[in-house]
């Protein structure tokens, strides 16, 4: 399989505070990657870097073949790349269809199209919410309507920044169906986790990144089987 | 009955007006977060631009309505130019830099109008087919101003819609929300700040244009229309255009009613409302402030995601080598009359004044973080006070230049008792309309203060009638004045008011009385503005309502801005080259503003950290990216 999205060798800073360094992995197109790590490991710091919110001082980011770093989110996302914050960063004084509407982009050939209906469809609960302004939804239904609002982009790759953060145990297991339902839409999915729970049951292949460095890359199966790096990098 | 009805419509077509100069502005700010200086000269130029084009095609239905809507569009199309070659360089500086940039071109286009239209009025026709009038209840009323009464809210609804129903406000609403997060949602987020701009500088040059019947183009109209800009704005809530819609609607009213009534005998004493109408927007403004702290329909300002300007570096203690560069400055200062013209000693008088003036509105903006739009008001009280107190009472001239500074304070007292309870931009503009008010009792109470005239035979003791003594007690009052700011300013009063200032909840955990500390920081300010005011007024030899007027206000503010908010002799250094270019280029070409605005702006552009920020950096002392930080009034106080 071909690498959707590659990262080879990224330097990320904070002022002078260094924090990602020679971050390289890559997520092969049609699958789930997971970047698992503890908090403050860098992971929101990567997929910062990747849509371009911040700037990568070295090394290169590559998305269908071609170098994206250095670009403005704008022309990354329009590329086909979709990006959910971790905050949510939900636009509280506009309604749930008004959010959706500022995700619209035209269809993209190779990536599923996402109508408003079908994303009904995907997160019912927002269907009933349409009109309501998003700084009223709950946690969960925040969650669901920025993952929607990126869809609403035909993305042809998802970079999901902790989706199951603060969500309720019913709201959890809705998320991983959504995100499985994504993979078979053809969707790739890159998601950061510090929840190997979660992780193991929705991704494929497994990256984990402690203190801005990569440590591990290797299938779910292997991570599985691999007690040691269990125990040194991910929260007990 | 029939004059109640005329006065309603009129109140109804100037809350138009009102209504047009204002709402690009709030629409602006809501977005972007800029306080658009400029949106005045927007407006000016919109008439002046009306006033050519339709001279060109002639005073035709089609050539007046084409004039009106070119006109309008032109200034739409320079809006979008200044954001993308000035304004967009400077979303993340720190955002009094923003401020001074749009200062900067006030400059500019007031003289770029002067060079192509010259200083005299220019009267434009009358709208065909609106020339004349009609009767309401018999009495004539101008059928323009009818067309202008619907012109309001017809502006107020397309906006609504395109702001609510189109896919372009819907990007517009959320980009005010979190720009950075609609940039990652795959839209070029720069353009759509372009756009708002450009559609708020189109609605002031419409505003403009759409005057062009009813006064003539004139040069000073970018100050008064900003300033009503201003009021309308900030009494609806900044970034509320309905509330803005409703402001103008008040005010309009307010004035119509002013002038209807006009002079009124209550037990026996005369009060001239008509005369109330250069002041009474302020009042309201001040008294909604006072009662609604955002306005009619504003919300306290959230932050605004992805436009974090970096924090500035805060001010340190000097060293010895610094006291010792203080040390020979004075004395330079102190041989000038021995080595200089005397011309030079004149100027110099002035420079001085202004060092500390400006060191004195430094004092709130820097510690105290507070920014004033109306710091002359203390300057002209001093000023006043001390001459009235010389010419009125006939107390010696000695005694007036401590007294006058004492009129200035107690005037600080009472305003800012008001003015620190709010923060920001509304601050700012609470602390324009005590200016205001001040000015306009000056300006108008003939019989006390002077009125338009001021006051002559200003004139100082006689043994400071030579201009090297006057110089020299103003060198002794100003480094004092100076010397005694910055000893404070480090004084365990200045490190309280600076930890309120950086971090109001935790300043007040530690029990420090946050609007307390302020005022006594705005009432120190006004006094040292006062001692400047009265020390200007002897220099001269008359003063004038000029000395507190909204110009004065915004000359202090460059100062300051230019030499650095949070360093100390900032002021001092941005006062003398301000004073002193504006001086030297007056004296050489009638075109200094613009110069001075060139200069302005090609110091924003280069040093985008503010020029303190810049050294800073090339000295190394500060983080490369500084970690997101908001200065100013984009901080909520909680
Ligand atoms: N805006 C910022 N400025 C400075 N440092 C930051 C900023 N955001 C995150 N950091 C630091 O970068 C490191 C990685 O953070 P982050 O990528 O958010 O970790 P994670 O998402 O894995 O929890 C942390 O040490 C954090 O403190
Ligand atoms: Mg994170």
């Amino acid at each position: 399989m071909t690498a959707m999205l590659e990262l080879e060798a990224v330097d990320t800073y904070y002022g002078r505070a260094h924090i990602l360094s020679r971050v390289s992995f890559a997520a092969s197109a049609g699958e789930v990657a997971v970047l698992l790590g503890r908090n403050g490991a860098g992971k929101s710091t990567t997929l910062k870097s990747i849509i371009g919110l911040v700037r990568v001082a070295a090394g290169a980011i590559r998305f269908a073949g071609e170098r994206i770093d250095g670009r403005a989110p704008y022309e990354i996302a329009k590329r086909g790349l979709g990006y959910v914050p971790e905050d949510r960063r939900i636009f509280s004084d506009l309604t749930v269809l008004e959010n959706l509407e500022v995700g619209r982009q035209p269809p993209r050939p190779g990536a599923p199209t996402w109508t408003e209906a079908k994303l009904f469809e995907l997160f019912p609960n927002l269907a009933e919410r349409r009109r309501q302004p998003g700084g009223r939804l709950s946690g969960g239904e925040q969650q669901m309507l920025t993952i929607a609002r990126t869809l609403m982009g035909n993305p042809s790759c998802i970079l999901l920044d902790e989706p199951s953060e603060g969500l309720a145990p019913v709201i959890v297991d809705q998320m991983a169906a959504a995100i499985r339902g994504l993979k078979q839409a053809g969707v790739t999915v890159l998601l950061s986790e510090q929840n190997l729970h979660f992780a193991t049951a929705v991704a494929d292949r497994a990256h984990i990144i402690e203190k801005g460095e990569i440590r591990f890359s290797g299938t779910i199966a292997e991570l599985g089987a691999n007690e040691a790096i269990r125990a040194a990098y991910l929260a007990v | 009955m029939a004059s109640i009805v005329a006065q309603f419509l009129n109140g109804l077509a100037s809350a138009s007006t009102l209504f047009l100069i204002a709402v690009g502005l709030s629409l602006i700010f809501g977005v972007t977060r800029i306080v658009n200086f400029a949106h005045g000269s927007l407006y000016m130029l919109g008439l002046y631009a009306a006033y050519s084009l339709i001279d060109r095609f002639g005073p035709t239905p089609l050539g007046f309505w084409g004039g009106v809507i070119g006109a309008a569009l032109l200034v739409g199309a320079l809006g979008a130019l200044v954001e993308v070659a000035i304004l967009r360089r400077i979303y993340r500086a720190p955002e009094l830099f923003q401020l001074l940039a749009t200062f900067a071109l006030v400059l500019v286009i007031r003289d770029a109008v002067l060079w192509h239209w010259g200083p005299e009025d220019l009267l434009g026709p009358r709208a065909p087919g609106f020339a004349g009038s009609v009767a309401i209840l018999g009495k004539p009323f101008p059928e323009y101003d009818l067309l202008l009464i619907a012109v309001g809210p017809l502006v107020l609804v397309l906006l609504w819609l395109l702001l609510n129903r189109t896919r372009w406000g819907t990007l517009v609403r959320a980009a005010t929300q979190d720009r950075e997060m609609v940039g990652a949602l795959g839209v070029n987020e720069r353009w759509l700040f372009t756009g708002v701009f450009a559609l708020g500088a189109f609605l002031a040059g419409l505003g403009g244009a759409l005057q062009i019947p009813r006064e003539p183009a004139q040069l000073f109209l970018d100050l008064t229309a900003i300033s009503d800009a201003f009021v309308v704005v900030v009494v609806g809530g900044m970034g509320s255009i309905p509330g803005a819609f409703l402001a103008a609607l008040l005010i309009g009213e307010i004035k119509a009613l002013c002038i209807g009534l006009g002079t009124v005998t209550v037990g026996g004493v005369a009060i001239s409302f008509s005369k109330l109408t250069l002041v009474v927007e302020f009042i309201v403004m001040a008294i909604v402030l006072i009662v609604r702290p955002y306005g009619l329909l504003g919300k306290p300002l959230a932050m605004q995601r992805g436009a974090g300007a970096p924090v500035e570096l805060p001010a340190r203690p000097d060293g010895r080598a610094m006291a010792l560069a203080g040390l020979a400055v004075l004395a330079a200062l102190a041989a000038l009359p021995a080595a200089g013209t005397p011309y030079a000693v004149v100027l110099a008088i002035d420079i001085l004044v202004f060092a500390l003036f400006a060191a004195s509105l430094q004092f709130i903006m820097g510690p105290a973080g507070m920014v004033s739009f109306g710091h002359a008001a203390y300057f002209g009280l001093g000023a006043y006070g001390a001459a009235l107190l010389l010419k009125r009472a006939g107390l010696p001239m000695e005694a007036t230049l401590a007294l006058g500074p004492l009129v200035a304070a107690l005037g600080a007292a009472l305003f800012g008792a008001f003015v620190v309870r709010l923060s920001g931009v509304y601050l700012a503009m609470l602390t324009l309309a005590f200016a205001q008010i001040v000015w306009s009792i000056a300006f108008q109470w003939d019989a006390f203060t002077g009125g338009s005239n001021g006051l002559v035979g200003v004139w100082p003791s006689g043994w400071l009638s030579g201009k090297t003594a006057f110089y020299f007690l103003t060198l002794a009052c100003v480094a004092a004045g100076v010397f005694l700011l910055r000893r404070i300013h480090f004084s365990p009063y200045g490190y309280a008011l600076r930890a309120g200032r950086d971090s109001p909840l935790r300043a007040d955990a530690i029990g420090l009385d946050i609007g307390r500390l302020q005022w006594v920081a705005f009432v120190i300010a006004g006094a040292f503005a006062g001692v400047a005011g009265a020390l200007a007024g002897y220099s001269k030899g008359s003063i004038s309502p000029e000395v507190m007027a909204v110009s004065r206000s915004v000359d202090g503010l460059v100062m300051v801005l230019l030499g650095g908010v949070q360093t100390l002799s900032g002021p001092l250094v941005g006062a003398a080259a301000f004073t002193w270019l504006q001086d030297t280029i007056a004296r050489n070409t009638e075109y200094w503003r613009a110069i001075l605005g060139a200069t302005i702006l090609f110091i924003v552009l280069a040093f985008p950290q503010g020029i303190v920020g810049q050294l800073a950096a090339w000295l190394g002392s500060r983080d490369r990216g500084a970690p997101e930080g908001m200065v100013g009034w984009r901080r909520r106080r909680a």
